[in-house]
C-alpha cells in the first residue's frame, strides 16, 4: 500500500508538471495578451507595460518563473484585476463552493431516494418513468436548460431572480442578506441538481438492483424481518457504500465551480470569473484556474482509489 | 466484471459459426422487444430526416435578408417564426440540425478510431508503446476538458479559420478530448482478452498478429465498441452545442442548433422572441435523448453485464 501510494503520488507530481507545461504553451499560443486588447495606449506605452509583466519573454522562460512563484505559494498577479490570483481565488471559490455544495447534497438526496424506489418496484410503472427522466436529465444541454428557466421562472412568471447573488444595490445584512442569497441561489440550485441526479439515480438504481438480488437479503426476509427494515439497514448500506468512491470525483466539481452555470446565471463564482478572464487574456488567472482543477481532478481520482479499497478491502491497490 | 466478460467471449467462441448470425438476429428481436429503445431509434431518424430532406421541402432555403420579414412571430407561412434579418427559423433549424448531427457523429467516429487505434496497439503490443501512449492519455485526461475546449476554440479564432472550416476543426477538437477515454477502455479489454484460451491457441497455430488482431480480438471489441459509440454521439452533439453557444465553435452564417441559442444572449430576443432560441435547444434536447435512449437499449441486448 505505502509503495502503491509513494509510486502514485510521484506519477501525480509528474503528471501534473507536464500538464501545466502543456497549458501554459496553449495559453501562451493564443494570440493577443492583455495588453494588446487595450486600444487606448500607445505603441510605446503597451512596449513598457509588456516589459513590466515580462510578456516579451520567451514562452519557456515566462514558464519557468511562474511555476517557481507557484512553488513558493504564489500563482502571480491578474492583470486585469490588479491582484494577487490567490486572492482572487479566495474571494470566489466559496460563492461557487456555496452553490456546489447545496446542490450537491440535493443531488444526493434525491437520487438515493428515487434510486432505492425504482429498484424496489423495478420494471414498474415508476420504474420506467424514473428511467425515462433519468434519460431527460442525462441529455439536457445545460447552458439551454438555465435559460429556458430563467425565461419561464423569472422573466414571465417573476417568481425568482433571473441571476446575480444579490439584488443590485442592496446592503441587506444578516437574516435579510442571507435569505437574498438563498432567493438567488435557487434557479442555478435547481439547473445544477437537475443536470447531476440524473446518472447519480441510475447509480443507486443498479446497486440497489444487485444488491436486492443478494442471498443475504433473502435470508433477512426468510428471517421475518418487516420489508422496511430489511430494504432500509441490510440493503441500502450495501448499495450505499461503493458510492464512497465517487465523493472524490465531487472535488473538482465543488471547489472548480461550474463555467456554464456561474455565467448564464451571473453568479460571482470562480467559473464566471475563469469566463471573463478568459477573452481578456488574462493569462495568470488562466493559468491559475486551470492547474487549480487540474490538481483537484487528480487528488480526486487519488481519494477514490483509496476509499475504494477502504469500501471493499478485497481491492488490492 | 472481467470473470463474466470472460463467459460471454467464451461462449461465443464456443459456438460454430452458423449460430453467430443468429445471435445477432436474436439481438434485434431482443432490441425490438425494448419499447423505450425503439422510440428512441424513431425519433433520431425522424431527426436525420427532418434535417436532411426536410430543407428540399422548404421554400426558403436562399437564406436571403427580407427586411420586411423580420422578427415576425411563428404562423402559417412561418411556422417558426422569422429570425433578426428576416429568414425562416424553422428552414435554419433544419440546416442547423444538418451541421450539429454531422460534427456529432464524424468526431464520434474520429474520436472511436484514434480510441481504438491507439488503445488497441497499447494493449496488444503493451511495454513502452503502451507507456507513451497511455501517458499521453493521463495527461489529455488531467486538464480538464472545457477549459481546452476553449483555448482550441479561441486559437481557432485567432488563427482566422474560415468558418467553412471551423467545422472541421470543431470535430477534431472534440475527438482530442474524447479519444483518450476510448483509448483506456480499449486498452483495458485488450488486457483481458489477450490472456484468453482463444487467443493462446491463436499463438500456438503461429498466427500473424495481423490476423490476430483483426480476426480474433477486434471482432470482440465490436458490441462494446457499438454502444460507446453511440452514447458518444450524444456527449459529442452537447458538446459542440456548448462551443458554439459561447462563440467558440462553429460561427455564423453557418448555423447550428448551438450558434441560433446565442440569440438569448440579447435581452430582446431572450424575453419577448423565444420562437428564436427555444426550439434549436429542444431539438438538442430530443436528438441526446433518443441516442441516449438508444444506446442504452443497444447496451442491455449486446452487452448486458455491463454494470451501469
Amino acid at each position: 500500500m505505502s509503495t502503491y501510494l509513494a509510486k502514485r503520488l510521484v506519477y501525480m507530481v509528474i503528471i501534473l508538471f507536464a500538464a501545466s507545461l502543456l497549458i501554459f504553451c496553449l495559453y501562451a499560443l493564443t494570440p493577443g495578451d492583455f495588453i494588446s486588447g487595450n486600444i487606448k495606449l500607445t505603441p510605446e506605452r503597451k512596449a513598457e507595460l509588456r516589459e513590466i509583466y515580462g510578456l516579451n519573454k520567451p514562452v519557456l522562460e515566462r514558464y519557468a518563473v511562474w511555476m517557481k512563484n507557484a512553488f513558493h505559494g504564489d500563482l502571480g498577479f491578474s492583470l486585469s484585476q490588479q491582484k494577487p490570483v490567490l486572492t482572487l481565488f479566495n474571494q470566489y471559490i466559496w460563492n461557487s463552493f456555496l452553490l456546489a455544495v447545496v446542490s450537491t447534497f440535493f443531488t444526493w438526496l434525491i437520487a438515493v431516494i428515487i434510486g432505492v424506489i425504482a429498484a424496489y418496484k423495478q420494471y414498474s410503472w415508476f420504474d420506467t418513468l424514473v428511467m425515462v427522466a433519468i434519460f431527460a436529465a442525462m441529455s439536457l444541454p445545460s447552458f439551454f436548460i438555465g435559460l429556458f428557466l430563467i425565461k419561464i421562472l423569472a422573466v414571465d412568471w417573476k417568481w425568482l431572480p433571473p441571476g446575480g447573488m444579490l439584488t443590485t444595490g442592496s446592503n441587506a445584512t444578516g437574516l435579510a442578506y442571507v435569505k437574498e442569497v438563498v432567493h438567488h441561489m435557487t434557479l442555478p440550485v435547481i439547473v445544477m441538481t437537475l443536470l447531476g441526479v440524473g446518472s447519480l439515480t441510475r447509480y443507486f438504481r443498479s446497486n440497489m438492483i444487485d444488491v436486492i438480488k443478494q442471498d443475504y437479503i433473502r435470508t433477512a426476509r426468510a428471517k421475518g424481518m418487516k420489508e422496511r427494515k430489511v430494504l432500509f439497514t441490510h440493503a441500502l448500506r450495501n448499495a450505499l457504500l461503493p458510492a464512497i468512491t465517487l465523493v472524490g470525483f465531487e472535488l473538482p466539481a465543488l471547489f472548480g465551480g461550474s463555467l456554464i452555470i456561474e455565467q448564464i446565471f451571473n453568479w460571482p463564482g470562480i467559473g464566471q470569473l475563469y469566463m471573463q478572464s478568459f477573452s481578456l487574456r488574462d493569462y495568470p488567472l488562466l493559468m491559475g484556474f486551470t492547474m487549480l482543477i487540474a490538481v483537484l481532478t487528480v487528488i480526486g481520482t487519488l481519494i477514490s482509489d483509496i476509499l475504494y479499497r477502504v469500501a471493499d478491502p478485497r481491492v488490492r491497490l | 466484471m472481467s470473470s463474466m466478460n470472460a463467459e460471454l467471449s467464451v461462449n461465443k467462441q464456443a459456438s460454430p459459426v452458423p449460430v453467430k448470425s443468429s445471435l445477432w438476429k436474436l439481438s434485434v428481436r431482443r432490441l425490438l422487444k425494448n419499447k423505450l429503445a425503439i422510440s428512441g431509434l424513431i425519433v433520431v431518424v425522424f431527426m436525420f430526416a427532418l434535417c436532411f430532406i426536410g430543407p428540399l421541402f422548404s421554400p426558403y432555403t436562399d437564406n436571403k435578408i427580407h427586411m420586411a420579414m423580420m422578427n415576425k412571430a411563428p404562423s402559417l407561412k412561418h411556422w417558426l417564426g422569422t429570425d433578426a434579418l428576416g429568414r425562416d427559423v424553422l428552414t435554419r433549424l433544419m440546416q442547423a440540425g444538418r451541421i450539429s448531427l454531422t460534427v456529432g457523429l464524424a468526431s464520434m467516429l474520429l474520436s472511436l478510431f484514434i480510441g481504438l487505434l491507439l488503445g488497441a496497439i497499447a494493449g496488444y503490443y503493451r511495454g513502452i508503446v503502451d507507456q507513451v501512449i497511455m501517458r499521453v492519455a493521463d495527461l489529455l485526461l488531467t486538464i480538464p476538458g472545457l477549459p481546452l475546449l476553449f483555448i482550441f476554440g479561441a486559437l481557432l479564432s485567432e488563427w482566422k479559420v474560415p468558418t467553412d472550416y471551423r467545422m472541421y476543426m470543431v470535430m477534431l477538437m472534440l475527438s482530442m478530448i474524447n479519444w483518450p477515454g476510448l483509448a483506456r477502455m480499449v486498452r483495458g479489454q485488450m488486457l483481458s482478452l489477450r490472456e484468453r484460451e482463444f487467443m493462446q491457441a491463436a499463438v500456438v497455430l503461429g498466427l500473424r498478429d495481423r490476423r490476430k488482431l483483426f480476426n480474433h480480438l477486434l471482432p470482440n471489441l465490436v458490441p462494446l465498441l457499438i454502444v460507446i459509440a453511440t452514447l458518444n454521439i450524444g456527449g459529442a452533439i452537447l458538446s459542440e452545442s456548448v462551443l458554439s453557444f459561447f462563440g467558440l465553435g462553429v460561427m455564423p452564417p453557418t448555423a447550428t442548433w448551438g450558434n441560433m441559442i446565442d440569440a438569448a444572449n440579447n435581452m430582446i430576443d431572450f424575453q419577448e422572441r423565444p420562437w428564436l432560441w427555444v426550439p434549436p435547444g429542444l431539438s438538442i434536447f430530443a436528438t441526446v435523448i433518443a441516442i441516449n435512449l438508444f444506446g442504452d437499449g443497444l447496451r442491455d441486448v449486446l452487452d448486458p453485464k455491463q454494470k451501469r
